[in-house]
């Protein structure tokens, strides 16, 4: 395999790197087709996403997220840093467990979403889905932290569905199904630390393992060979699609555009248009956007984002949304037909004061028939909870199966 | 809470937190002003050099103070007195060409060049009158639909309308360029050009080929031009305004300099002390510039981080050093009349030797030919030192804040060259001194606490002016921090010892900080 | 004789824009030209056995695709190519490239600085505000701030609004942007000298300012607001070289029944009882009009081409205050083969992309500096393109053109007019800084073609050598361009009109002033007009 590093003068030659995981994924990628994220080769598909993607709801399956951003912070401040970057309480995130965080600019508009990881005492890990540095840095003038970007240094896989505590188990990770929902614990493996979490964004129960790069593919194979007997599949990025969207989680990029890329200013979104109020922490005296947002908060949001149980069965990619008097008033940003609720599912941005949870609307669909397209408005109505909650996402220690 | 009964604290009693603290008392409000320094003034202060001679030792002319601040506050019952008034500006030349000019008249130079001087000084006075006019003004927010916001930018629009077609235009056009290329189109005498041009950058990070320029000189005639010398030094103008704020009830602490800003939750309570005390009160108002204030005193863990990167951004780079002298006798001044020696004199012999002056600070260089501005008070003010004996008090550029190599190393090379530079306009003025002090930006910057020890607290250049001063979000003299407001130059409409930013920010507080 | 609608001085892109517009309304339209090619400074020129230089303008980003669209130029032949990405060479022997991959950008950036590979996304953001904003007002003509005619009062109305709905915060951001520094204004999002140097050189070509001078971040605009194919800020090469921009032009302009006299200057605009009758030329010959457009420089016009006695002398002075001094050069080079600079090392990719010798913020201002001193810099900056790598036209196989465009440059040296010794020291001062990075390149050199603001204003016309036909700073811009209130193509005599680069929107070649004063024209004479005004949310 060709070691050109990522950080080398000639890392143009290659435009994308294979990940830690590569020749594992290269042997089952039986589809050879890669795509990229940032700068590592991502699996679409192993064989076929639909089977991929019921291996995480029946099963088990495995996803690589390497090319996840990650970065490290620690120091004396670590804490009120990370309170003064985010919305939500990060003094609530004790050590050893995991918090889900949306982070804005002064205007109340969201940069990015992610995950706190509170590793140890004052040692945290940010995972997000775009770069952060630039604005981490912005956001550590007069804060005693330590911020680095550590994503090319720590794999990351995803075991996810109802046999992965199983699978973890056999594993010989030890006390592993006592791990609570959004809990980390550190296991030793092979001579290193393995660091697993009880995180994902599949809806489901599932595991996150975090180990140094060296360690990956005996980490993958260890992972197999346990689920072996646990119907263990590996998993694309095309069925990791289609759960997050049962599970009602949104994409940065394709639910909302992240406030530092977006050159029309009003296309931004605040985490109350997201409905992710609920994150905002006002008791907090001060983080980024908190003026702007509690403004909001009295007068009012320009948008919600809304989950839609839409009749008939077709997608309702890219649709605009009409309320029942015709009128535009949004569009859908994410959406398929749910395998699983069978339900035909979308997350879709409407304009206020629309939205309410059983608000009824129409959907303009188009779809196509050996070629010949044809229009629907499809009644839609407007869904409190997720598409896909079992309550094994919950419980502890969880079942087998 | 009844208005007029405040609590409000000041920190720092410069010359614009004196004139907030006057005002605020005077409408009823507890004022307490904290100074870190043992006198009061900041950076317009009167103070000893060398034994037995006393200098103003930041800024030395008055030609800016607001008129209407000086009248409100009867500064004169307070103790101002001009020691002179309207002094001339001197062009120096090696030769002992001087043109000398005090408004419209100019003696020195071809008719051509009198009559230009009078159309240019029309045209600059009249729109200097815009930039004057916005003074005494809260600046406007952009993009709001608020009716205040509105009228605000109507009346500006009103008075630009009023300049008449062609000087609209004319203002227009050359409102954000260079003060070179307006001169060159003008004039033709080089040490005319030269000194005017000084005018567009005198305090400034700018050439006189910078675009920005003419917006400086503008500033700098904005209340009128005319350059006035306090008796006793500037230290008189301060002393003044502090008695008028006391007069009204304000309280006016030496010598206790601030050590922090409290906060309760999301609010500015009060000041801790560099003696660990703290002081509660209802507002807290910052004479500071602004990254003190902000970056130090609160602390930009206390502000949301886009605002904080936003006050890091500012620039505050100063490049005017101050040059004392204490001297045993006039200097002679080659073919200037000894008359004239009390006269504001400049060292800027030409467009060129300006630009190249200035070539030098944007390499983080002092200038090898430094332009300067001279004043020697003592034949006016002969209390200032002995008697027979004089001062000298020059502004000198460009001496950049952020030199390579450091000021240590560099001090006495560049008092050397200042020397020479002095020496070949009057020459034997070396075998005068009898004490000399220079003060780069880095010990203003620690003598004044200064960031920067910028004249304005932050560059005054377009980008920096008016409802984007110090930043966009706090150009209202609101903070973003509820119960603190900031007063001081960084704040429209900037430094030059005018105190409209301590006014401004007092009616502001009067109408804007709710009850 | 016979007498033409209209008479249109100068066969440059935005003269012939101008003349096809109208010929396309139906008009008898009379183009004439100096030089016995047409193209202007939109020419390629055959000066050396089987080379074809671009010897001008060498790359293509600002033509408006309205008027690309309009008069229909890639049926008369223009192929616009686009090239991808920039390189910027240090003289450490590093580099930094960019690449049209983002992620390969990203990376090449991060090996310089991490951080700022990151903010690269925030600047971007903020320039393509910029961009956005700017770009409706190209194909429109400025409002008349001082006019109280109702359409000027609708047009500011219009502008304001458009200001307002950028909303408070972008609102200062571009009340910043347009006053600031290129310098200043990137030390708010980088930290390393090379990124700065890369993003800066922007901020200064064609342009008589330092990197550190305010104003500069609007120039950095001036070129980063054009696009290929609806990709805002990429540039292409028009295949054959810029002349054949000219020439589609030029095509669509005869196929609409125009005709063109070739070889003969303007001598004089002949005005008689206050209005234009028709040109004079140089060659004795008098053609008459009621409609007499120049694309020539507003000095060019008003103070070689006019009896100042049919001038008013106020006008006079604004037209020599008027500011358009030249500060670049250009060498067109063949070459035997194609050079190799030695930091690239074998990188290809990157010799097809615009390439550019700096290394950092001071060297740029250093470069100035030697101008305002009025000599040529001394240690250059350079802007090199070999367009032949990626077009086939221009040389035979295995040969290059080589594009080199060079800051700072004086219009004059000391004071004096440029001598052809001037001109060679020059050549070699360029020649040298090449050959330093890249050793064997002089070896290379089978022609050289060196041209100073002293052979742009004779051969092309372009007063002092300004590239832009005036200079684009704040007081020649919008509606101060070319001069307060006449920013609205229409000359100080009736029946004379404007419509060069010295007109809104300024230089590069865009063809928007040629296009915007045939609207302007076809509206006097209450004509409908064929000028497209851009397109929606773009």
């Amino acid at each position: 395999m060709r070691t050109v590093h990522y950080h080398s003068r000639e890392h143009y030659r290659d435009k994308v790197f294979p990940g830690p995981f590569y020749s594992r994924q290269k042997a089952l990628n039986v589809n050879r087709e890669w795509s990229r994220w940032y700068d590592y080769l991502s699996v679409p598909a192993y064989s076929c996403s639909t089977t991929e993607y019921f291996a995480g709801r029946n099963a088990c399956a495995v996803f690589d997220l390497t090319p996840m951003t990650k970065h490290r912070i620690g120091g004396p401040d670590a804490l009120p840093f990370l309170n003064r970057l985010v919305t939500r309480d990060v003094a609530r995130i004790k050590p050893g467990r995991v918090g889900y965080a949306v982070w804005c600019n002064d205007e109340g508009q969201v940069i990015d979403d992610g995950t706190i990881f509170h590793l140890r005492e004052g040692d945290y890990r940010l995972c997000s889905q775009e770069h952060q540095i630039d604005w981490l840095m912005i956001n550590a003038l007069g804060f005693d932290v330590t911020i680095v970007e550590d994503t090319h240094d720590v794999a990351g896989l995803a075991v996810q569905g109802p046999t992965s505590c199983a699978v973890l188990k056999r594993m010989g990770l030890a006390g592993v199904e006592n791990i609570t929902p959004f809990g980390i614990d550190f296991f030793d493996f092979e001579g290193t630390e393995l660091t697993v979490s009880r995180t994902g964004y599949t809806g489901d129960l599932g595991y996150e393992l975090w180990i140094d790069p060296g360690h990956a593919e005996i980490l993958w194979d260890r992972v197999f060979e346990a689920g072996e007997l646990h119907n263990i599949r590996p998993m694309g990025s095309d069925a990791l699609e289609m759960l997050r969207i049962e599970a009602g989680f949104i994409l940065a990029a394709e639910d909302f555009m992240p406030a530092m890329q977006t050159v029309r200013p009003s296309h931004t979104r605040s985490p109350f248009e997201l409905g992710l109020g609920w994150l905002v922490d006002f008791n907090k005296p001060l983080f980024n956007g908190r003026k702007a947002l509690l403004t909001e908060k009295e007068n009012g949001s320009r948008y919600a984002l809304v989950k839609l149980d839409i009749e008939d069965n077709k997608p309702a990619n890219h649709s605009y949304v009409f309320d029942m008097k015709e009128k535009n008033i949004g569009w859908v940003t994410s959406a398929m037909w749910s395998p699983s609720a069978k339900k035909n599912i979308a997350l879709a941005t409407v304009e206020a004061p629309h939205g309410k949870v059983g608000e009824e609307m129409q959907v303009e669909i188009y779809y196509q028939r050996e070629l010949k397209w044809s229009r629907i408005m499809a009644r839609a109505k407007v869904v409190k909870d997720a598409f896909w909650d079992p309550p094994r996402r919950r419980q502890t220690p969880p079942a087998d199966y | 809470m009844i208005r007029g009964s405040r609590s409000i604290q000041i920190i720092g009693a410069g010359h614009n937190g004196l004139v907030c603290a006057a005002y605020l008392a005077r409408a009823g409000h507890q004022v307490t002003v904290f100074e870190a320094s043992s006198q009061v003034g900041g950076a317009a202060i009167t103070r000893e050099f060398a034994p037995g001679f006393k200098v103003s030792a930041a800024a030395h002319l008055v030609y800016m103070l607001d008129p209407g601040i000086e009248k409100e506050l009867d500064l004169a019952s307070h103790g101002l007195e001009y020691a002179r008034t309207g002094l001339q500006t001197i062009s120096l030349s090696e030769a002992g060409d001087h043109v000398r000019f005090n408004g419209d008249d100019v003696d020195g130079v071809s008719e051509g060049d009198r009559e230009a001087m009078r159309e240019y000084r029309r045209k600059m006075q009249h729109f200097a009158g815009i930039i004057g006019g916005l003074h005494n003004r809260v600046p406007a927010r952009l993009g709001t639909t608020d009716r205040p916001d509105l009228l605000e930018l109507a009346r500006l629009a009103f008075n630009i309308r009023r300049l008449g077609k062609n000087d609209m235009r004319e203002f227009l056009r050359i409102a954000g360029i260079n003060i070179y290329d307006v001169l060159q189109e003008l004039f033709e005498n080089d040490a005319l050009k030269g000194a005017l041009g000084l005018d567009g950058t005198l305090g400034t990070m700018l050439g006189t080929r910078s675009n920005n320029s003419v917006f400086c000189a503008l500033h700098r005639y904005s209340n009128g031009g005319r350059y006035q010398l306090p008796k006793g030094g500037m230290g008189t103008v301060s002393n003044a305004l502090a008695n008028a704020a006391r007069a009204f009830g304000a309280e006016i602490h030496t010598a206790r300099p601030v050590n922090r800003i409290l906060m309760d939750f999301d609010r500015a309570t009060g000041v801790e002390l560099q003696s660990g005390e703290q002081i509660e009160a209802d507002l807290v108002v910052s004479g500071a510039d602004p990254k003190t204030t902000f970056l130090k005193l609160l602390g930009a863990q206390n502000l949301e981080a886009g605002f904080a990167h936003k006050i890091s951004n500012i620039r505050t780079r100063g490049n005017v050093a101050k040059l004392h002298l204490a001297l045993g006798s006039v200097p002679d001044f080659t073919g200037l009349d000894p008359a004239l020696s009390a006269e504001r004199l400049v060292i800027a012999p030409s467009l060129q030797y300006v630009e190249q002056a200035f070539n030098h600070a944007k390499y983080g260089e002092h200038s090898r030919r430094p332009v300067m501005e001279i004043s020697i008070p003592t034949l006016d003010d002969p209390g200032l030192a002995p008697a027979g004996k004089h001062v000298l008090s020059a502004n000198v550029q460009w001496a950049p804040r952020e030199l390579k190599g450091g000021w240590s190393a560099a001090h006495e090379a560049f008092t050397e060259s200042v020397m020479n530079t002095l020496e070949r306009f009057a020459p034997g003025i070396c075998s005068q001194v009898m004490h000399r002090e220079l003060l780069t930006p880095q010990d203003i910057e620690s003598e004044f606490r200064i960031e920067g020890g910028h004249w304005h607290h932050a560059e005054l250049a377009l980008d920096q002016s008016m409802m984007m001063r110090p930043v966009p979000g706090t150009a209202q003299y609101k903070t973003p921090v509820d119960g603190l407001w900031i007063c001081g130059a960084g704040c429209h409409p900037g430094g030059g010892v005018m105190g409209s930013a301590g006014r401004n920010a007092a009616r502001a507080i009067i109408e804007r900080s709710g009850t | 004789m016979k007498k033409h609608d209209a008479i249109v001085i100068g066969a440059g892109h935005n003269g012939i824009t101008n003349a096809a517009f109208l010929a396309k309304a139906g008009l008898d339209v009379l183009l004439v030209e100096k030089n016995d090619y047409i193209g202007g400074a939109t020419v390629s020129r055959n000066l050396h056995e089987d080379w074809i230089y671009s010897n001008c303008s060498y790359v293509c980003s600002l033509l408006r695709p309205e008027i690309y669209r309009t008069l229909d130029l890639a049926k008369y032949g223009l192929q616009v190519v686009p090239y991808g990405g920039t390189v910027t060479i240090s003289q450490n022997g590093d580099y930094l490239g960019s690449y049209i991959d983002h992620d390969v950008s990203r990376r090449e950036m991060a090996r310089h600085s991490h951080r700022d590979a990151d903010a690269d996304v925030r600047y971007w953001r903020d320039i393509m505000r910029q961009c956005r904003f700017i770009r409706q007002f190209l194909l429109r003509t400025a409002p008349d701030p001082a006019s109280f005619k109702p359409r000027d009062l609708l047009e500011l109305l219009h502008i304001g609004r458009k200001f307002w709905g950028l909303g408070e915060n972008v609102i200062y951001d571009t009340m910043r942007f347009y006053t600031m520094s290129i310098s200043d204004f990137l030390d708010e999002y980088f930290e390393n000298p090379l990124i700065k140097a890369a993003h800066a050189g922007s901020g200064i070509i064609g342009s008589a300012l330092g990197v550190m001078s305010p104003g500069t971040a609007y120039v950095l605009l001036h070129h980063a607001m054009g696009d290929v194919d609806g990709t805002v800020g990429s540039w292409g090469f028009a295949r054959g070289g810029m002349g054949a921009i000219s020439k589609a032009m030029h095509d669509c302009y005869i196929d609409h029944g125009g005709q063109t006299l070739a070889g003969s200057g303007v001598d004089q605009i002949v005005v008689k009882n206050g209005k234009v009758t028709g040109v004079a030329l140089e060659n004795g010959d008098e053609h008459h009009a009621d409609i007499v457009v120049s694309n020539m420089t507003l000095p060019r016009t008003f103070l070689e081409c006019m009896d100042p006695a049919d001038l008013r002398p106020e006008f006079l002075d604004k037209c020599r205050n008027f500011k358009i001094r030249g500060s670049s050069g250009k060498l067109n080079i063949a070459l035997d083969g194609v050079p190799k600079f030695t930091a690239l090392r074998d990188n290809q990719e990157l010799m097809y992309t615009d390439m550019h010798l700096i290394d950092s913020i001071e060297r740029l201002e250093r470069a100035y500096d030697d101008w305002k001193d009025g000599t040529w810099s001394r240690d250059p900056y350079i802007d090199m393109l070999i367009p032949t790598l990626t077009d086939p036209t221009m040389a035979p196989p295995g040969k290059h053109f080589m594009s080199v465009f060079v800051q700072y440059v004086p219009p004059k040296v000391k004071g004096k007019d440029w001598t052809d010794a001037d001109r060679d020291a020059f050549g070699q001062t360029v020649m040298n800084q090449i050959e330093a990075y890249a050793p064997g390149f002089k070896d290379l050199v089978v022609h050289a073609e060196v041209r100073t603001p002293r052979e742009l204003e004779n051969e092309v016309g372009l007063t002092e050598g300004n590239i832009f036909q005036g200079e684009l700073t704040m007081d020649q811009l919008l509606f101060n361009r070319p001069i307060p209130g006449y920013a609205q193509y229409r000359g100080p005599v009736k029946g004379l009109w404007m419509c060069g680069s010295s007109n809104h929107p300024g230089g590069g070649v865009m063809a928007a002033p040629g296009a915007n004063a045939a609207r302007e024209i076809l509206m006097s004479l209450r004509k409908p007009s064929n000028v497209p005004e851009g397109w929606l949310d773009d």
